[in-house]
């Protein structure tokens, strides 16, 4: 894994063409109030490069048929445009096996077949499933109902004042009931990275498998499954300059060969009859109707792009932005910020004193500076940090000093405003 | 500048900073909670119905500029009114932020919420202004439903 800020600092030598760069996605050159668009909302959605918009469109203009059963032309195209992107996120993500890649709508889902197939199968009534405070609720949610389901616990472990996961309480809360841990990988409230090599030894350590939720992660530096040693992780494609509604579920094949079908339909039956149905082999048998083709291939596309940036040199340029940004926002009276880990992605959490955060982003909108605010899925992290909402900057590799000037000028009018 | 004066004018803000009628009432016939997930602001109403009127009427939470300076300046407005006219004028300022163009409340209708029309031009602050109406709205049902019994 290619994480830690160490290596950001010694890619540094190999700089962005953020300028040209930022050249590949239209929408970073419209206007919005009259004023040019200042997108800092990646975190909830990054924006898409013209090659992934083309993918797309070629799909539909050139090669529209369904996939996996047609004899004819497209189909065949079809298919291998889909399977051949299977192949890259394998690659993406180190993945030994290409059946080991699930198409998914995008992480919720793929958090809710793990919970749905393997939970089921793997949890009863006293058993235990261990999250995080700093969960996003999709992250939550599917073991809360699980739990409920299956008479178990969910467990949490605690952070501490900047949001750094406690790993000794994450130990302890580790018991003889605990039958799944899933963490996530960066914090999408906080920014935190977590320590996931160690979470993943300590579990296994005791035969407990990990998912690590990696959508706020694979934006932001590579992501080597095996290295990680990982037994599920999860993440969408629209946060990592790809289409909605498409995500992926990596599992270790043994795990998932025994895992039981969550969806039954077409593509992931081998045969049916009345009497007997016979489930198709990995992905396949996880994937229940027609997929999500032109999302797929739009994501195949997004991984090209991302990888012939770089996420070395992507990973060096965002801690850049997060140190001019972090010292920026500390500047300005009266900002806290809220994630203040060591080990962060390109987040900037924080609430402005006497002014709640949703004025603070319609200002921030007025000056074109497109902001999250809120609990951002995560009510639990506000409640640890008893706040009821945060403003939320997170970037993207296209971002630039210039645009952090522009929040921190934005957040001065706000002051104004408020005064 | 201008625009966001609009949305936040004095009379919004120094409501925000010194919110009026802002806390508990011991003596309330009926209570309500309104919370806005987008944002996570929380009001909880307090109400002190004498018959038909609204003899008081106090709030109590967290929230943004518009939604607490709508809570303050909807206290002042409700208080000594019946009940009928004050769901009447939450009609009133529902169509004032949210109604079509054409059919905007005057004055003698609003009265000093007149200076949230600004918020018609923010779709997603809509709910801010008009989340301790609709708790008021369920005081109100909540007090009818008691006085029933």
């Amino acid at each position: 894994m290619s994480c830690g800020a160490g290596e950001a600092r010694s890619a540094a030598t190999a700089p962005l063409d953020v300028k040209r760069l930022r050249e590949d996605f239209p929408i970073l050159h419209r206007m919005v109030r009259g004023r040019p668009l200042v997108y800092l909302d990646n975190a909830a959605t990054t924006q898409k490069p013209r090659l992934v918009i083309d993918a797309v469109s070629r799909y539909y203009a050139e090669e529209n048929a369904n996939i996996h059963r047609g004899v004819h032309l497209l189909s065949e195209l079809a298919t291998a445009a889909y399977e051949g992107a299977r192949e890259k996120v394998r690659a993406f993500l180190n993945a030994a096996e290409t059946r080991e890649i699930v198409f998914v709508r995008g992480t919720t889902e793929a958090i809710n077949l793990v919970a749905s197939s393997y939970g089921r199968g793997h949890l009863g009534a006293g058993d235990e499933v261990l999250v995080t405070v700093m969960e996003h609720h999709s992250n939550i949610v599917p073991w809360q109902m699980l739990c409920e389901e299956k008479g178990a616990r969910l467990r949490v472990a605690p952070i501490d004042d900047r949001g750094v996961l406690d790993l000794d309480a994450f130990e302890k809360l580790l018991g003889p009931r605990t039958r799944l841990v899933a963490v996530c990988h960066v914090s999408n409230a906080l920014g935190t990275l977590n320590p996931v090599l160690e979470i993943t030894a300590l579990a296994h350590a005791r035969g407990i498998p990990v998912l690590l939720d990696g959508a706020q992660a694979v934006a932001h530096q590579s992501v080597d499954v095996r290295a990680l040693g990982c037994d599920f992780y999860a993440f969408s494609g629209h946060k990592l300059f790809g289409p909605t509604g498409i995500g992926v579920l990596y599992g270790r094949a043994e795990l998932l060969e025994a895992m039981p079908p969550w969806q039954g339909g077409g593509d992931m039956i081998a045969s049916v009859s009345f009497e007997k149905t016979t489930f198709n082999v990995l992905p396949y048998k996880f994937e229940a109707g027609t997929p999500h083709i032109a999302g797929v291939i739009g994501l195949g596309a997004a991984l090209d792009y991302v990888q012939a940036v770089g996420l070395g040199p992507i990973a060096a340029w965002e801690q850049a932005l997060l140190a001019h940004g972090t010292a920026l926002l500390e500047s300005v009276p009266g900002v806290r910020l809220i994630g203040t880990a060591p080990q962060k992605a390109s987040v900037l959490s924080f609430v402005l004193e006497g002014v709640h955060a949703h004025d603070v982003g319609t200002i921030l909108d007025q000056e074109g500076v497109a902001i999250r605010t809120g609990h951002h899925c995560a009510q639990p992290v506000m409640d640890r940090f008893g706040v009821p909402a945060t403003a939320r900057a997170s970037l993207a590799f296209y971002n630039t000093f210039e645009e952090l000037d522009a929040l921190a000028s934005g957040l001065r009018k706000v002051i104004e405003v408020f005064a | 500048m201008s625009d966001l004066r609009e949305l936040y004018q004095t009379t919004i803000l120094d409501h925000y900073k010194k919110p009026r009628n802002f806390g508990p009432l011991e003596a309330a016939t009926a209570h309500a909670e309104g919370y806005n997930p987008l944002c996570g602001d929380r009001v909880t109403i307090h109400v002190l119905l004498d018959g038909e009127i609204v003899r008081d009427v106090r709030f109590e939470g967290s929230g943004c500029a518009i939604s607490t300076a709508s809570a303050s300046m909807m206290t002042e407005a409700v208080k000594g009114k019946s009940r009928a006219d004050a769901e009447r004028l939450f009609q009133s300022f529902h169509q004032l932020i949210a109604g079509p163009p054409g059919a905007l409340p005057g004055p003698e209708e609003v009265g000093k919420l007149a200076v949230f029309s600004g918020v018609r031009d923010y779709p997603t602050r809509i709910k801010c202004a008009t989340l301790v109406w609709h708790a008021l709205h369920s005081a109100l049902g909540e007090a009818k439903s008691v006085s029933t019994e």
